[in-house]
């Protein structure tokens, strides 16, 4: 079971003098169960190929499909499929719309029927998820804090039990422990079967918690693979806007040394490999 | 110009309408013109609250504030501080006024009323700095989401303000363009622009002169940043930067001496097997 975007193509404005070409010939799939990250500089195309994983925009070519069916743009089975795309915007706070950030959050649980202590479990579990107190469910989403919006809006998300998770740089203006709380949620959300897409600047993240990388660079897929494949790709081809985090950077310096070391080693694997190079250096 | 503080808060609190706490309290902060400030807390502490209250968008509903010496609840003088305090946020659709990224960077120095060759040079140099120069024509909200930050920090740098006060403004940028941002900001600084930059990425704090952490509304540390870095860091729940990390584990290990600087070509030139 997985998402599937083969060979797609957009231009906004297309046919028209303002025509911009953002995605040329994109494919990417995530199974459930797995974290795919796409990172690339600004502008690239990322929230552009988020929008098409939740079938908001239509490719001027290529396909999308969910679960093994192609999904046609305004069929009922887009509808359906849809359902299971759930999809954290960029900026997701200028999207608020309720009163209230609980019927914020119970929107799409009840414009699908679900109601009562149904309702209210889901809401909850949504909220908790996302961090947010129980107190906040009865606050208005624009009196909160710019890091307690953006928990309200992913749990607004989470609320919907999605199958594939797009976040489109789901963290950024959250504090060290929002990050860090947000990210195990996801990565625990994933462990039970649904899949994350996480479209992401920080680097360190992307290496750390992802099963593959995809990196786009000017609408064109750069490289993707397992964080390994794409780090060493990296630093063998620079890719505009990526700056590789200090410990890549610093495991790339060790292999010129002559240490053998993972470019996507964690700290203490660096130090374990350091370590072991001392220790045969010793003998 | 004077030779006072640029910003001097005085006991200064504000409540919003409706709120049962004060979201800002007890804050007698001053900052000296040319100043970095970094200005950290985790999310809800008051760091936003402080930054509107220093560009006058709100009023301390208790104690006062004063920017170069003018006093931020005088209506008349909204206009002249603001002239000299730009504030961008995080959020670039809040500041976009203008539908063409080019009118929309010189949307601000046109309200100054300002000579149409100024006007130009400070839009072309923003642009340059922030790297828009061939989006100049483009929509303003076609761009992408960095994009739109990019345009919202041009806008700010039009004003060729005295102080710049940047609220989460680079969270979207992709590392090179946070990274020249820096360094754009670097260049400011040295020439005498006083920044507050209220920001959670810690490599991004690296470059300031001092940090003030807010807590509950209130100032809970102010100080120097490497005792920041070296006492302070992990106890108010920040995450440490990678290099800092490498560097500690790295001198625990015993494979670099202490006094190593925290940068991946310091820590490999050091490093002893
Ligand atoms: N509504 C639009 N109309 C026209 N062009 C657009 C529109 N939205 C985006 N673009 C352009 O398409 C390209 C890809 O944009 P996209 O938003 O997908 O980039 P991104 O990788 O998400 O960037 P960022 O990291 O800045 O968020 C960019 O050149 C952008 O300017
Ligand atoms: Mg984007």
């Amino acid at each position: 079971m997985s998402i599937k975007a083969v060979n797609i193509k957009y231009i906004y404005n297309e046919g028209t003098p303002a025509a911009v070409t953002a995605l040329d010939g994109i494919s990417l799939e995530a199974e459930r169960g797995e974290w795919v990250s796409v990172v690339g500089h600004t502008g690239s195309g990322k929230s552009t190929l988020a929008q098409h994983l939740n079938l908001l925009l239509t490719p001027s070519s290529g396909t999308v499909s969910i679960d093994g069916a192609r999904v046609a743009p305004g069929s009922r089975e887009a509808r359906d499929a849809r359902r299971k795309v759930g999809l954290v915007f960029q900026y997701p706070e200028s999207q608020f719309f309720a009163e209230t950030v609980r019927e914020e959050i119970a929107f799409a649980p009840s414009n699908w029927g679900v109601g009562g202590a149904a309702l209210d479990a889901c809401v909850a579990e949504a909220a908790s998820s996302a961090g947010l107190s129980p107190s906040m469910l009865g606050s208005n989403p624009f009196s909160l804090s710019g890091g307690e919006r953006r928990r309200a809006a992913i749990a607004s998300v989470l609320s919907m039990k999605p199958d594939y998770l797009v976040l489109d740089e789901p963290t950024a203006g959250l504090d060290a422990s929002g990050v860090r709380g947000l990210t195990a949620t996801f990565k625990d959300l994933c462990s039970k079967g649904m899949a994350v897409i996480h479209v992401t600047h920080d680097m360190e993240i992307a290496m750390s918690m992802s099963d593959r990388i995809a990196v786009l660079e000017r609408g064109v897929l750069a490289v993707s693979g397992t964080p390994e494949r794409v780090a060493e790709y990296l630093s063998e081809r620079p890719v505009k806007g990526l700056v590789m985090p200090p410990s890549v950077r610093f495991a790339q310096g060790l292999r010129e040394k002559g240490v053998r070391v993972p470019l996507a080693s964690r700290v203490s694997g660096i130090i374990e490999a350091l370590e072991e190079a001392r220790s045969r250096r010793g003998r | 110009m004077e030779q006072g503080p640029i910003f001097s808060i005085q006991g200064a609190e504000f409540s919003y309408k409706g709120a049962s706490s004060p979201a800002v309290k007890n804050v007698d902060l001053s900052v000296a013109s040319g100043e970095w400030v970094a200005l950290l807390g985790i999310n809800g502490s008051g760091k936003s609250t402080l930054a509107k209250m220093m560009n006058a968008l709100l009023i301390p509903t208790r104690g006062a504030c004063f920017v170069m010496g003018m006093d931020t609840s005088d209506p008349e003088l909204a206009a002249a501080i603001r002239q000299n305090v730009a504030l961008v946020f995080q959020n670039p659709d809040d500041q976009i006024v203008a539908s063409i990224v080019e009118e929309d960077v010189a949307f601000g120095p046109e309200n100054l009323g300002l000579p149409s060759e100024t006007i130009r040079a400070r839009v072309d140099r923003a642009l340059r700095l922030t790297g828009l120069s061939e989006m100049r024509r483009r929509g303003s909200y076609s761009l992408s989401g960095g994009q739109k930050q990019r345009l919202a920090l041009a806008g700010a740098l039009a004003m060729e303000p005295e102080a710049l006060i940047l609220d989460e403004s680079t969270s979207m940028l992709d590392p090179e363009g946070r990274a020249s941002f820096l360094n754009c900001l670097r260049e400011l600084n040295a020439r005498g622009i006083t920044i507050v930059q209220i920001t959670h990425r810690m490599e991004e704090v690296a470059h300031a002169s001092r940090i003030v952490v807010a807590r509950s509304g209130e100032v809970a540390w102010d100080g120097s940043p490497d005792f920041f870095w070296e006492e302070k860091c992990a106890g108010f729940g920040f995450d440490i930067p990678q290099e800092l990390e490498l560097l500690r584990s790295l001198r625990d290990g015993g494979f670099v001496p202490a006094g190593t600087k925290p940068a991946v070509h310091d820590l490999l030139e050091a490093l002893c097997l």
